[in-house]
């Protein structure tokens, strides 16, 4: 399979971090990415990078899975520090390349900017490193429940999301299938003219389309015939649950919290 | 075209956690014109195997040689449109391939894609639905209104067109009906002598194997378990079932006949006609004794 799909990928493992509460990662890492918008010098941006960089390490999670999903956004991040070097003319002159002044407010504000958005990326990224998708959509279908009072489907978007979640590696193999099948028959995915790769993606598109509707169907009939009618007094096979474990993190995530609003200026 | 593999191996995802070794130190030829069957446990490397065949993998370590075409892991492969109109692949449920509005523009999808000229194309679609056996009424019918087996042959028809030296059948006949098994097979066979192909057929069926093959490969856990004579490696029952294997009925029956009776029948890839034949002989033998 494609060795892009290391990105966000879950990787197993036992750690603290595993071992948490989904909805407590959520949480706790809904409520991080508005409080990194609060640090605003040196010490509240190093409370917030140290219990970043503290819950990857407990984590356990291979510094290269990390690294890897960072990937895409490595050049968000230095667009941003770079474009704010450029346009903010704050503080005193630090140096001078050709005829450009690059000021000292630049560079504090790139590197601030460009701090929250890492820092950002690699919490969320590492509630997917160490969350598996049911989890998620179990914490999430938990997290939502009071919607039901307003007829909200709840269930069923959770449904939903872990059914999308479950078939995203089983369409990937049969893209790879159906393009292996089509590039026998001549089709040339890579070169070519633009016009002709985008026609060239017709023959793949068409049979993949209906494999995954016929495979809905089918997956709509199995669940029907195995009694499936809603999640009207279903069951689970794993509760969700909420251990000490959770409350200490829940308590040194207030510490930090605090900690931020005693720094920040 | 000869077909060599020269210690081939090929790893998925090389380099990660998730690496995966699919093909170990493969090594073995096939002469042009030869029909080849793959046999193997699942798992054991059969469609990682044929999807070297033209190109669609390249092989971590080691050759693979088609006809003038050479496929190794250091040289990025060209010409692969070429060696692809040369190979044609019947992957497992071709059925899944099928995308355009016709019949007849399906199967031309694939002699259109190697420049096949205009009139030629519908001379070969003619003739590509008769050997699948569909009569000309399909042409115009759209592929999705079919009957699987239908959609199968129409399939398989599709990669027919394209004149192949080589045909790669990956489990051609899996989910068929007994007899559509038996018809399809036939007409690969046919195909295979009519046009001087060189076949190789993956399969799980022992029955197939043993009919139609000249030559066995067994794979298994991505190695060369054994190779030879149908006759040959399919009488190694102990051999055999150490891979999860089975040997044919045939054989399986002839054992059987010989223990019970004490007899010496040997296994020479003869028909069920020919055995009874050889097995009166034997009984009227035996009453000439007493």
């Amino acid at each position: 399979m494609n060795n892009a799909m290391v990105i966000g990928q879950y990787v197993p493992g036992n750690s603290v971090v595993h071992r948490l509460d989904p909805r407590t990662k959520i949480t706790i890492i809904f409520i991080f990415v508005f409080v990194v918008f609060l640090a605003n010098n040196v010490w509240s941006y190093t409370i917030l990078t140290v219990f970043a960089l503290l819950s990857m390490i407990t984590s356990r999670v291979p510094l290269r899975f990390v690294l890897k999903g960072l990937t895409p956004v490595w050049f968000l991040i230095i667009f941003t520090f770079l474009l704010h070097v450029i346009i903010t003319k704050e503080g005193d002159v630090v140096f001078e390349i050709f005829t450009f002044q690059v000021y000292s407010g630049g560079l504090i504000q790139g590197f601030a900017i460009s701090m929250r958005f890492f820092l950002l990326i690699l919490v969320t990224s590492l509630l997917t490193l160490t969350t598996t998708p049911i989890e998620i959509t179990d914490a999430i279908e938990s997290m939502l429940q009071p919607l039901k009072k307003v007829k909200f489907p709840v269930h069923e978007l959770a449904l939903m999301m872990s059914i999308s979640l479950r078939f995203i590696p089983t369409l990937l193999q049969e893209t790879d299938k159906i393009s292996k099948a089509q590039a026998s028959r001549g089709v040339d995915f890579r070169t070519g003219k633009l016009k002709d790769r985008i026609q060239a993606v017709v023959p793949l598109l068409v049979p993949l389309f209906v494999s995954a509707f016929k495979r809905a169907e089918e997956l709509a009939m199995a669940m029907e015939a195995r009694g499936y009618q809603g999640g009207e007094g279903r069951t689970k096979l794993r509760e969700l649950k909420f251990t000490k474990l959770d409350v200490g993190i829940y308590i040194l995530f207030i510490f930090v919290i605090l900690g931020l609003f005693f720094t920040r200026n | 075209m000869d077909i060599t593999f020269e210690n081939v191996s090929y790893i998925y995802q090389q380099h990660s956690p998730f690496a995966h070794k699919a093909i170990d130190q493969l090594s073995f030829h096939i002469p042009s014109g030869t029909f080849v069957a793959i046999v193997g446990h699942t798992g054991s490397g059969k469609s990682t195997l044929i999807q070297h065949l033209n190109g669609l993998v390249q092989p971590t370590a080691g050759k693979v040689k088609i006809g003038d075409f050479e496929l190794t892991a250091e040289k990025k492969p060209k010409h692969l449109k070429q060696l692809r109109s040369k190979v044609g692949v019947v992957f497992q449920y071709p059925e899944h391939q099928l995308f355009e509005e016709t019949v007849a523009k399906d199967i031309s999808f694939g002699p259109k894609n190697f420049g096949v000229g205009d009139s030629e194309i519908q001379r070969r679609v003619t003739e590509a639905l008769q050997a699948v056996g569909l009569s000309a009424d399909y042409v115009e019918r759209s592929p999705f209104d079919l009957s699987g087996g239908q959609m199968r042959r129409v399939a398989i028809a599709g990669v027919l067109a394209t004149k192949p030296n080589v045909l790669v059948l990956d489990e051609p006949t899996a989910g068929l009906d007994p007899r559509g098994q038996k018809e399809m097979m036939e007409m690969f066979y046919e195909r295979h002598r009519s046009e001087q192909l060189t076949t190789i057929l993956v399969t799980h069926s022992m029955e197939d194997a043993v009919t139609y093959a000249d030559h066995v490969i067994i794979l298994n856990k991505g190695s060369k378990y054994m190779e030879g004579k149908p006759e040959e490696v399919f009488v190694q029952k102990e051999a055999l079932q150490q891979v999860q294997l089975d040997v044919p009925e045939m054989v399986a029956f002839i054992n059987r006949w010989n223990e019970k009776f004490h007899t010496k029948l040997p296994f020479t890839k003869q028909s069920e006609r020919e055995l009874a034949t050889a097995i009166t002989a034997v009984l009227k033998g035996g009453k000439s004794h007493e």
